[in-house]
């Protein structure tokens, strides 16, 4: 399939910049002052410089940035990820263990995110500068507006404090051991909130997006020759609008879905998720170079299949991209 | 490692209701006349997890919060903050100075069921203390050797004389015991036995999960009759401070020890009658707010500079306005709550008068410019604490009145080690200097000269002064009680009169906890100790 070649071709030529990512993220973080003993320090409270030096030598640390990264890189080309400083276990398992939390989290807040976005971006474009129209757009704005954080705190407050409905956080029950679909239940209960609180914020872009493009393409000549057809109103958006309007939207996920990772810093932090934000923020925090190097890797990965995926959706959306190679 | 469900069982539904029937006909009464209910879950915040939980190879609050209710000490500090004996019964030292015997408790075994010996302590003290732990290579430097002539009795043999108030003040902290068996092959710093301890102590470890949660149970073999009360603790790793106190009024967490809740949301909880806020517990981990000097700028090594720059910062207003209750205005590096040491507020100190301030930087020479300005400083606040980056933001309009502008540099926690304690790349700097119960564990290093370069919070001021070192190296091998006392007060006034670094606002850490616990916040180091008499009221 020519589309099939397409992808490959983008994803060969994805791998010299996963590559160039790495090696900066190496030499960005050396600018940063000081190492990973150096943190570690900050955590004891105190040590001596004898037993700093040991600590160096046992991380690897005393040989040359150079070096260094030569040993990183060729460790690389052998798949293995090293060893992780602030863990102490390789980095694979430590990224393993943070996937799941991270890849739910982000799959139901854009999944969220998407569909609302979608329903109330068509509902706006229909009613284009009546009320819902102006309804929706103010609501969205003021969810874009709000910082994260403090909509988690509200949520927390509002839903887990006063009305107790929802845990105030963590990832699963912890005295109880659940099997099967009530272990499910327990983990959707827990990320209700978290996902609401990304997802709100990621909604009144898709939003605006989908109600900008259903408004364009609404004004297109062909849906004029629809409704000289007599189709009625639903069926012209449905069948005909809808479509194409879509493929923006699909753009956006591509894109956002690296935001995403890097953006939920903040909602692991407030709702004490295990997940890779948190993890590539205390690897920052703690100089722990191999699990950063090892995040950035894993998340490239991952960004680099969502836009396999949305090439192949575009495909399917609208023939002629294929057509045109 | 099965998480079984706690179930309520009829024995303690029947203690609660007879608990809540006694509270109904007489709630004066039910506190005096409670007895320690056996049974419950512990939830504490647990807010910066650490890289493992051995608290024989890292001396940090964030380790003992855990590894200490699973691993024991030799001394711990009992209510009225003098030494008791844990893993050790009784201690004696030669009148030299130069060996201290420890005879250790019989009976008592390690949780995978091998008994606890001297053998132990011998490893521990060796491998651990005087190689690995911070500080511990510190006091343990003049360790020569310890002697096991028996299963229960360890002889430290010390090169130079080790005075014994010292060594039992600074075991609590400093004096965990790891098992032999575990640790005597390989690297002990990679050992896996560090993130999963195995000790002797009232909780017996069972799971942690990274970036969520660690799960300690009841050791069912304790060595100390009916103890401990609670079922099981579970530490819940919670970064973002807003969130834990949200956890707290859930019901989710039990305690946040160390300060570990902001200074707004420990002043509303204080209010809350479902919780406790206080200071009470935490006597032994005082902390002093500094300023520290760099030497290296001609201008600050000039001693009236420093004095003027003292002088010209508000110190009660700032307690009064910023940290409130949980602080207390400082005279030193030996904190008020040292009852063995502290020396008074009888030593130099520096009260706000902004005139003389103005007139110290006159006499030394650096006069108000064009628009005021005298000369320009960089700042670097230590990232620990929302009270160090606000006394920083004080710090610095007060000196701006005086004509020092002054320009904040904030690093995270590795970058404000390596900026001020290597690179010496600040002009200030201020954060935390931790008290451990005798000046001679962290507090002295603050001054005596000959620090190497990249020892954090030490004296890297580019400041000596060989009178002080004296009185500092004589004070560390005194082994009469009342002369160390005398030559720390003398410590204390020599350097408030040099002041290399303003110690001025003395801080205890709060602990926050639910008003259902009992026996908390009982010893002065309570947040690190074992828990072992720790109940949940129903």
């Amino acid at each position: 399939m020519r589309i099939l070649g397409l992808a490959g071709r983008r994803l060969a030529a994805s791998i010299p910049t996963l590559i160039l990512i790495l090696i900066g993220m190496f030499l960005l973080l050396q600018f940063a002052p000081g190492d990973t003993v150096d943190a570690m320090m900050a955590q004891m409270g105190g040590g001596d410089a004898a037993t700093a030096k040991d600590l160096r030598k046992f991380y690897g640390l005393d040989v040359s940035i150079p070096a260094q990264l030569g040993n990183y890189l060729w460790r690389l080309v052998r798949l293995d990820l090293g060893f992780s400083s602030i863990y102490g276990k390789p980095v694979a398992s430590v990224i393993i263990e943070r996937l799941p939390p991270t890849i739910l989290l982000m799959t139901a807040s854009l999944s969220f995110a998407f569909f609302f976005g979608l329903l109330f971006g068509v509902i706006a474009a229909r009613g284009v500068n009546r009320w819902p129209d102006t309804l929706i757009s103010t609501l969205g704005l003021v969810f874009y507006a709000t910082p994260s954080f403090w909509f988690g705190l509200m949520a927390i407050v509002v839903f887990s404090v006063y009305l107790q409905w929802l845990p105030p956080g963590g990832f699963e029950d912890i005295g109880t051991v659940q099997t099967g679909i009530w272990r499910v239940l327990g983990i959707a209960s827990h990320l209700v909130l978290p996902t609401l609180t990304l997802g709100l914020i990621f909604l009144a872009i898709y939003l605006r997006i989908m109600r900008a493009s259903m408004l364009e393409v609404l004004n297109l000549d062909y849906v004029r020759t629809a409704r000289a057809k007599g189709l009625d109103e639903t069926r012209v958006v449905t069948r005909h609008v809808l479509r194409n309007a879509l493929l923006p939207m699909v753009t956006l996920i591509g894109l956002q879905a690296g935001t995403m990772l890097g953006g939920s810093v903040v909602v692991e932090s407030v709702f004490s998720l295990p997940g890779l934000g948190r993890l590539a923020y205390e690897s920052v925090v703690q100089r722990d170079l191999n699990t950063l190097l090892g995040i950035v890797f894993v998340s490239a990965l991952l960004v680099i299949t969502v836009n396999f995926v949305v090439d192949l959706i575009y495909a399917r959306l609208d023939p002629r991209i294929t057509a045109g190679g | 490692m099965d998480l079984t469900r706690i179930e309520i069982n009829r024995r303690t539904a029947l203690l609660t209701s007879a608990a809540i029937a006694a509270n109904v006909i007489n709630p004066m009464r039910a506190f005096a006349q409670e007895t320690p209910r056996k049974g419950g879950v512990f939830n504490v915040h647990y807010g910066a997890e650490q890289r493992q939980l051995n608290p024989s190879i890292q001396a940090s609050t964030g380790v003992y919060i855990i590894g200490g209710k699973i691993q024991e000490n030799l001394v711990d500090l009992d209510a009225k903050g003098q030494p008791v004996g844990v893993l050790a019964e009784s201690w004696e030292a030669a009148p030299d100075g130069k060996t201290i015997t420890f005879k250790l408790r019989k009976g008592v075994t390690w949780h995978d069921g091998k008994p606890f010996t001297s053998a132990d302590v011998e490893f521990t003290a060796m491998n651990m203390w005087k190689k690995i732990l911070n500080y511990g290579s510190t006091l343990q430097l003049f360790l020569t050797a310890v002697e096991t002539p028996d299963a229960h009795t360890a002889i430290f043999k010390y090169d130079r004389p080790m005075p014994l108030n010292l060594l039992l003040r600074a075991l609590p902290d400093l004096g965990y015991i790891s098992a032999k068996h575990l640790y005597e092959s390989g690297d002990i710093r990679q050992n896996p036995t560090n993130l999963s301890p195995v000790g002797t102590g009232p909780f017996k470890f069972v799971k942690y999960e990274r970036g969520q949660y660690v799960i300690a149970d009841r050791n069912e073999n304790y060595w100390r009759p009916n103890a401990p009360y609670l079922d099981r603790i579970v530490w819940r790793v919670i970064t973002d401070r807003s969130a834990a106190a949200a956890q707290m009024e859930a019901g989710e967490l039990h305690c946040s020890p160390f300060s570990g809740l902001t200074i707004s949301d420990l002043a509303r909880l204080g209010k809350d009658k479902r919780f406790i806020v206080s200071t009470k517990g935490n006597e032994g981990n005082a902390r002093t707010n500094t300023l520290e000097f760099n030497f290296r700028r001609k201008e600050l090594s000039d001693v009236r500079v420093r004095r003027a720059i003292a002088h010209a910062i508000n110190v009660p207003f700032f307690i009064d306005n910023f940290l409130g209750d949980f602080a207390k205005l400082g005279t030193g590096p030996i904190p008020s709550t040292s009852t063995d040491f502290y020396p008074g507020a009888d030593t130099p100190q520096y009260p706000y008068d902004k005139a003389k301030a103005a007139a110290l930087l006159d006499e030394a020479g650096f006069k108000a410019g064009s628009g005021g300005t005298r000369f320009p400083l960089k700042l670097l606040p230590a990232p620990w604490g929302e009270d160090i980056s606000l006394w920083s933001t004080f710090i610095q309009q007060s000196l701006q009145e005086i004509g020092i502008p002054v320009e904040i540099v904030r690093n995270d926690g590795g970058g404000f080690l390596k900026q001020v304690y290597d690179e010496h790349a600040f002009d200030l700097a201020t954060g935390w200097h931790q008290y451990r119960n005798d000046p001679a564990v962290s507090t002295t290093v603050w001054y005596r000269s000959g620090q190497p370069k990249g020892a954090p919070w030490t004296n890297q001021w580019g400041w000596e002064d060989k009178a002080i070192d004296k009185t500092i190296d004589d004070a560390a091998t005194e082994v009469d009680p009342a002369k160390r006392k005398a030559l720390y007060a003398r410590f204390v006034k020599e350097v408030n009169t040099e002041l290399p670094v303003w110690m001025p606002i003395e801080q205890i850490f709060v602990t926050t906890i639910t008003a259902k616990a009992r026996n908390h916040s009982n010893t002065p180091r309570w947040g690190s100790s074992s828990w072992h008499d720790l109940w949940l009221s129903a």
